[in-house]
């Protein structure tokens, strides 16, 4: 159940949009900034506040990278696939931070602080290649600099997922 | 070395602040629009000025705000799009980064031009601190008077919203993006008058950042000042070039439109990489169809690009050196495109996939001759999807048929990756292994 406090402020932001449904990707922002995932309960009830059907919240939950219908870790990793970061390392920054981490694409590390995803260009070709965590950039990475980078970001205070 | 106007204010490692922007002479053109000017003047001048839509189709900016009836109902909105997921680009990123106001400013005069009562600024989830950013400074411009209502004591009021996207690059199409602000799954709409029927049925203008930004430049230094920024005649005014890839300073620079890639490439962009010789580059966006080294001299605006067959886009160049595998690079695009496509319609649907995997087959070794015919053909196919989204990004594939068949045909011959010692299974750790 979401707290009383967070179900008030979203109402409050529903109230004041030109429609409810203009909402619906804060609503489940915030509903996965919660639960740490936009869980099946999160979709009822964010879907109730909205006037939605939680099919037709589905609709736009199942369509976004941003909104995560299974649980992730407390850091989701958006490694840029795009052609740029590409031509750096023929994706093999991405296998490395798997490896690294002991999981494929969408799951979550043992120690539940890590998701990698592959996510559509990031907007940071300058710095090639690049990933952006909870919605900081790093750019020009290594396998070196990654290492030091999963490093810095365990210590960071962050009890949940962002979900930037 | 090259007239700065839209990057004028810009700083290392911070964006300019109002007072800074207003030093300028920055919301002075507000101010006099405000006080002696009509919805009218305004897109006169933007007539003059020949300035073009800087978000990739290059429709000319006045003509679509003259689209919108002077008896059109009202609210009537505004959209500034920094959706920007055309790979490679990062222009409005920067934008934002350096000089948020301009882009403020632009917004308020493109709703005063078609009597607007609000703008939704939309961006995409990587941008969160940008969005935070503009939401910031839009608190700023509404304390200092220049948003909300009656603006400078007139009967005009304005208000910008910040409008997060959850990521998804079709939401960056105009009609997609207005379905995905009313919290619909953000599929384009065909024949939709958005200036007569966009957000809620109401007339609703949507404009790239960057072509928002030049707006105030444009009205404050007259619409033949603007024209005369070009390199070719009938360009206008500056460009934010994206160059990234192979080249010693990738970054993004204000450059008179329609300057010859070559000049972009050796001298702003420093050359390639020691080591790194030109193979093609991408011209603006992955939109756009592969360019080989003899195009090395076309004029990059809208009119030069078109005369040799080829796209302008969002003026994002991507350069690829003689080590990139050009079949694996049309692969991860065509990989992009099927991820981001969004499912509505059949051909750009099931269409990507299916090139998707002939390239592939074609990159592991496993290629064969009648792909190459199989590839074009679906290329030709991508024509026909509801929405521009298939045939922009078929362009990569084209270019890669046309410039680099023989690349395909050493695949398919030597049943191999020329590029590679040895075959790396392809993002071999996206899936989990199937179970035994």
């Amino acid at each position: 159940m979401l707290p009383e406090e967070l179900r008030q402020q979203l109402e409050t932001r529903i109230a004041a949009a030109e429609d409810p449904r203009e909402q619906a990707i804060n609503v489940m922002f915030e509903v996965q900034r919660h639960y740490g995932y936009l869980t099946d309960e999160g979709v009822q009830e964010a879907a109730a506040l909205l006037g939605m059907t939680p099919l037709e919240l589905e609709e736009l939950a199942t369509f976004y990278d941003f909104i995560y219908r299974e649980p992730v870790g407390r850091f989701v990793l958006h490694v840029c696939d795009g052609v740029v970061c590409w031509m750096f390392h023929d994706g093999s920054l991405f296998d490395y931070m798997c490896r690294k981490l002991g999981v494929c694409a969408g799951e979550v590390s043992a120690d539940g602080m890590f998701t990698v995803l592959p996510t559509a260009c990031i907007g940071y070709c300058d710095h090639a290649p690049a990933m952006v965590i909870n919605g900081q950039f790093y750019g020009n990475l290594t396998p070196e600099r990654i290492d030091e980078i999963l490093e810095q970001v365990k210590t960071l205070p962050c009890d949940i997922v962002l979900c930037r | 070395m090259y007239e700065q106007v839209l990057f004028k204010n810009r700083r290392s490692g911070r964006p300019a602040t109002i007072a800074e922007y207003r030093a300028g002479g920055g919301y002075q053109v507000l101010a006099d629009v405000i006080r002696e000017k009509s919805c009218a003047d305004l897109i006169d001048c933007l007539k003059e000025s020949g300035l073009r839509g800087r978000g990739g189709a290059g429709f000319p900016t006045w003509r679509k705000w003259s689209f919108v009836r002077p008896d059109a109902p009202h609210p009537r909105y505004i959209g500034a799009n920094t959706d920007e997921m055309e790979p490679g680009t990062y222009k409005d990123r920067v934008l934002v980064n350096t000089d948020p106001h301009l882009i403020i400013e632009g917004i308020i005069l493109a709703g005063y031009a078609i009597r607007a009562q609000k703008a939704f600024y939309f961006i995409r989830p990587t941008y969160e601190m940008d969005a935070e950013l503009i939401e910031g400074e839009v608190r700023v411009a509404k304390e200092a008077g220049f948003l909300g209502d009656r603006i400078l004591g007139s009967d005009f009021s304005f208000d910008i919203v910040v409008h997060r996207s959850a990521g998804r690059y079709i939401c960056g199409e105009a009609t997609a993006m207005v379905q995905a602000i009313m919290g619909k799954r953000a599929h384009p709409q065909k024949d939709v008058h958005m200036t007569d029927k966009g957000l809620w049925d109401r007339p609703t203008v949507v404009n790239n950042a960057e072509t928002l930004a030049c707006v105030p430049l444009i009205i404050k230094n007259g619409g033949a000042w603007f024209k005369g920024l070009a390199r070719t005649p009938n360009a206008a005014g500056t460009k934010l070039y994206c160059i990234s890839g192979k080249v010693n300073r990738p970054g993004c620079y204000e450059l008179p439109m329609g300057i010859p890639f070559r000049e972009i490439l050796e001298n702003v962009a420093g050359g390639m990489l020691p080591g790194s010789e030109l193979k093609a580059f991408i011209p603006g966006g992955a939109s756009t169809s592969y360019m080989p080294p003899k195009f090395l001299d076309v004029a990059m605006d809208d009119e030069g690009l078109q005369a040799v067959g080829h796209r302008f886009g969002t003026g994002a160049i991507m350069v690829f050196d003689q080590h990139s595998c050009m079949v694996a690079a049309t692969l991860n695009l065509m990989e992009y495109f099927a991820r981001e496509s969004c499912g509505f319609c059949t051909p750009c649907r099931e269409g990507f996939p299916y090139i998707r995997d002939l390239l592939w087959r074609i990159e592991k070794g496993e290629g064969k001759e009648e792909y190459i015919t199989m590839l074009r053909e679906m290329a030709g196919h991508m024509q026909k999807a509801y929405c521009a989204f298939a045939p922009g990004a078929a362009e990569p594939l084209r270019g890669l048929l046309e410039y680099f068949e023989a690349e395909i045909r050493e695949h398919i011959s030597q049943r191999r990756c020329p590029f590679k010692e040895q075959y790396r299974p392809y993002q071999e750790l996206w899936y989990p292994p199937a179970e035994a």
